[in-house]
């Protein structure tokens, strides 16, 4: 494994280690809740009471995840769709530089 | 970071709303800009606004038995400065505020402005201090996507606790009970997003090396002599 590729798996383990850990410390005892519903608690805690509702909510909690996968996934692509292109770009035009592009 | 739909009084949603559309028409211009005059850049544009669009799709556990997620507004903010961001961060929160009921339109404007418009400034500010001090670009864009998100919190914080300060101790037991909620849990997840950033300009630098040379970026390289002219 040379040193680069070594640093990426690094960088990776570091991001999914950030996650894991907390999980594998709780020990089941903390249910994860978002702190945006925390702090909507928090605000109704103090007696206020919303004034406007949402246009249109998820009917359940699967519906709800499966939109927020919908946006991770379009992000995902758009991403994977540009860096792909720009590697595909690098190798077609490896042996000569990029072109100038002077628009 | 998401103020939930009705969660702001009508005076401070008016109020935000209007502090953060002139940053996001600003950014609607800078934008069309950059298409027009750069179109070779419109993939990276592409790119910057997938990566937030992603990154604040994902609810990730923390070290405080709550979850949150990051942002990703900083790596567009490096790319093509916080004004782009505040186009591209508003219309990431508008998806979520119409489709999921995460955030809301009476909180567009609070939300906005934490995630659109500090966070990107803030994360381009320390990106730019880190280079001044002779960083390189790996360790700016991780300052920069780390300081993003925190500040995009904290800005979360503050807006919630001058909407509803504490009845004893005031703005400032409101403000320290808003960050107990979000401040610690964020921390993890900043780090986390930093080192994800790393990983993004560790391919765009190799793989799109042209565009960043022209963003200014990177130093442009000495074109080795052609073996072979065409």
């Amino acid at each position: 494994m040379n040193r680069r590729t070594l640093v990426t798996v690094l960088l990776v383990l570091g991001v999914v280690a950030l996650s894991a850990v907390p999980l594998l410390l709780d020990g089941g005892s903390s249910e994860f809740a978002g702190a945006d519903s925390q702090a909507t608690e928090a605000i109704e805690e103090t007696g206020y009471t919303p004034w406007f509702e949402s246009v249109f909510s998820p009917s359940s909690g699967e519906v709800e995840s499966g939109l927020f996968a919908l946006q991770a996934a379009i992000g995902g692509a758009v991403l994977g769709y540009v860096v792909g292109r720009l590697r595909g770009r690098r190798a077609a035009a490896a042996p000569t530089p990029a072109p100038p592009e002077n628009a | 970071m998401h103020i939930a739909e009705g969660f702001l009084p009508p005076l401070h949603a008016v109020g935000w709303t209007v502090a953060a559309a002139p940053f996001v028409v600003h950014g609607a211009r800078a934008v069309v800009k950059e298409v027009r005059e750069r179109p070779e850049n419109t993939l990276l544009l592409g790119a910057a606004g997938a990566f937030t669009f992603v990154l604040s799709a994902i609810k990730l556990p923390s070290v405080t038995g709550s979850s949150s997620h990051p942002t990703g507004t900083g790596a567009g903010a490096v790319l093509f400065r916080p004004p782009v961001m505040a186009v591209l961060g508003t219309v990431v929160l508008l998806f979520q505020a119409l489709l999921l009921a995460h955030g809301g339109l009476t909180t567009l404007g609070a939300n906005a402005f934490a995630f659109a418009v500090v966070g990107p400034w803030a994360g381009y500010a320390a990106f730019r201090l880190t280079r001044s001090l002779g960083g390189g670009l790996l360790p700016g864009v991780f300052v920069a996507l780390l300081v993003a998100d925190l500040a995009t919190y904290l800005t979360t914080s503050v807006q919630l606790a001058l909407a509803f300060p504490d009845a004893e101790s005031g703005l400032t037991g409101a403000l320290v009970k808003f960050l107990g909620v979000f401040a610690v849990t964020q921390v993890p997840l900043a780090i986390g997003e930093g080192l994800l950033g790393v990983l993004l300009f560790r391919v765009l630098t190799t793989n799109a090396r042209p565009e960043l040379e022209r963003l200014g970026l990177l130093r442009p390289t000495v074109e080795p002599i052609q073996e072979e002219v065409r």
